[in-house]
């Protein structure tokens, strides 16, 4: 079902185009042939051939742009359909206990297999109705305190969490800084520092600076291939380096925020490879690889004594960054 | 803008040439004696405003006269990202460097106030805007961990409107993780934070180590928040109301403990350290 939504729905990027167009051949002449009884499989194989020649040449060169695109594709699996697809009887956290229940971030009980955890992931809903309920993933101050909540029971009942990133940011707005965004995401990531459970981390689509990272300190990070995860958003850096309006393509280069840069820099710790093509056209494989990456990590950190797990977890974040440090 | 200010600042703009003894105040905007300003740690006698303090003269005014040893010093940023926007990072810091002497916006250390010895940490807002990256986070994270195995009360000072450093992009975003991760250890350990707020402190700055003393002071007015006002006018698309996002406005919404002039600001720590410092 997940399959060529973006042919059926009619959504794609202007770099699917090429694709999006030999696919729509095919099915025409899938469909002619059938209707008349004339064989065009000589035809279609040789256009099945230059949909997979397409399809290697577009996605194994996007740029950094490109990928936020991909990133923020319509069709692209969200939070929710994690919750439907890897974890099943899930029991949902709602509401910190002060002000307000955020649908921008979703929490949870939930098993993986028959394994326990808590997931925490930001929700953009997957309708206009929903959209505007979540705010397009981005927390209000109380999204971060109810995944505090979901943290310290999680610890209490030695559950391991997941969390899956998925925000353009957390919520700029009037009410977000009068109930203290920004110590409700630093008491977080705060938390999940220490927190005596094995941490999973991915990003799956957009890390938009501290509303991601407010979710993402743990022991492992994942990103997705087409994630991205950045100090800013690319329009706001361009916004802010081109006064004159410079390109987000630029920016997006500039901000080495595709899953290979943020590999390279120690922060992510692998990238859980898509479908060609990208998450969006084949949501079950998706799930299934990442599935199998959070299963494989969980064994690892499962395995090791907690203050081990600390530690090791303590001394990734105390390792980011590069800086020189010679007496000249 | 009326025509009465219109003709102030017209006015006004001509006497501020000469000699440099009168600064124009960004509060009341009354012309000052410069030199009074400066006995005054750099406060408006008339308004009170704040201006900005270096963290050498912060470093003077807050600790005990020839106490504070600096830590760290060899600590230099480098250009991991090859950064480039319309000026390059590595321009971009060897200016700030030329303008404050300085090799990177944070300084840290340990002394005394009022003879009680504290670590102390502070990001100067003139350098690159105080923003965090790598030497920032790096250095806070050690002189934290300095206060932990030492016992000793930790004092940050942020001047950090840049929030996390864009140039060195998701190695700055994970300052934040380092600094928060330091600071859990050493709150962990039963020992004090005291996190000052002063002009400005913006974005993931705001959003770790400075928000999350035991204590947080401001000093008065400061601009202190997470979203920049202007995206956040740009998204609800109105008017911000009045002393949004200042020292005054975190007060009242119960993110500081107090409000404390640069003056008082030294007695009031003493005070903390009294009931909080083993
Ligand atoms: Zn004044």
């Amino acid at each position: 079902m997940a399959n060529g939504q973006s042919n059926s729905n009619g959504v794609y990027l202007d770099f699917e185009r090429p694709i999006i167009d030999i696919e729509k051949k095919i099915a025409e002449l899938e469909e002619y042939s059938a209707r008349r009884g004339i064989d065009f499989s000589n035809e279609i194989n040789q256009l099945k051939g230059s949909l997979e020649g397409a399809m290697t040449e577009i996605f194994a060169n996007l740029t950094s742009w490109q990928r936020v695109q991909m990133a923020r594709h319509p069709h692209r699996p969200l939070t929710s359909h994690y919750l439907n697809l890897l974890i099943h009887d899930f029991l949902p956290i709602q509401g910190d206990r002060i002000f307000h229940e955020d649908g921008a971030i979703v929490c949870g009980f939930g098993k993986l297999e028959e394994r326990k955890v808590m997931v925490i992931g930001h929700r953009k809903g997957r309708n206009p109705q929903e959209n505007i309920k979540c705010q397009y993933g981005s927390a209000h101050p109380e999204g971060y305190r109810k995944a505090m909540r979901a943290m310290r029971m999680a610890e209490k009942f030695k559950l391991p969490i997941l969390t899956f990133i998925d925000t353009p940011g957390a919520y700029p707005g009037i009410g977000a800084e009068e109930r203290g965004i920004a110590l409700a995401i630093a008491e977080s990531i705060k938390l999940m520092s220490s927190l005596r459970v094995p941490i999973i981390c991915t990003v799956i689509g957009e890390g938009g600076s501290g509303g991601a990272i407010g979710i993402g300190v743990g022991d492992v990070l994942l990103m997705l291939q087409n994630a991205y995860y950045s100090v800013i958003l690319p329009e706001g850096c361009s916004a802010i380096l081109w006064k004159d309006g410079g390109s987000n393509q630029e920016a997006s280069e500039a901000l080495k925020l595709t899953a290979k840069d943020v590999e390279r820099f120690g922060i992510c710790d692998e990238i859980v490879p898509e479908p060609i093509g990208g998450a969006h056209r084949d949501h079950k494989q998706t799930v299934q690889t990442l599935k199998d990456a959070i299963v494989r990590r969980l064994v690892e950190l499962e395995d090791k004594p907690l203050d081990e797990l600390l530690e090791a977890r303590y001394e990734k974040l105390r390792s980011i960054g590069e800086f020189s440090e010679s007496s000249k | 803008m009326g025509w009465e200010n219109f003709k102030r600042i017209t006015f006004r703009r001509k006497k501020e040439v000469p000699g440099g003894l009168w600064l124009k105040c960004k509060g009341c905007g009354n012309l000052v004696y410069k030199k009074k300003v400066e006995e005054k740690q750099h406060v408006c006698p008339e308004c009170q405003y704040h201006f900005t303090l270096s963290a050498s003269e912060r470093i003077k005014n807050m600790l005990d006269k020839g106490s504070f040893k600096e830590m760290h010093t060899h600590l230099t940023p480098t250009d991991p990202l090859q950064f480039k926007g319309s000026k390059t990072y590595k321009d971009r810091l060897e200016r700030a460097q030329k303008n404050t002497g300085m090799k990177d916006a944070g300084i840290v250390g340990t002394g005394n106030l009022e003879s009680r010895p504290v670590a102390f940490g502070i990001t100067d807002s003139r350098f690159l805007m105080g923003s965090m990256g790598s030497v920032v986070g790096e250095k806070l994270a050690r002189i934290t961990e300095h206060a932990t195995a030492n016992r000793l009360p930790l004092i940050i000072v942020s001047g950090s409107g840049g929030g996390a450093r864009m140039d060195e992009g998701m190695l700055s975003l994970y300052q934040m993780a380092k600094t928060c991760a330091a600071l859990e250890r050493h709150d962990q350990a039963g020992l004090l934070y005291i996190s000052i707020l002063t002009n400005p402190v913006m974005g993931g700055a705001f959003a770790s180590y400075a928000s999350v003393g035991d204590i947080n002071i401001a000093e008065p007015k400061a601009i202190i928040g997470f979203t920049g006002p202007r995206v956040i006018e740009q998204t609800i698309r109105r008017e911000l109301p009045a002393g949004f996002q200042t020292s005054e406005f975190l007060l009242e919404h119960g993110m500081i403990d107090m409000i404390v002039s640069r003056e008082n600001l030294k007695s009031e720590i003493a005070k903390i350290l009294e009931y909080c410092a083993n």
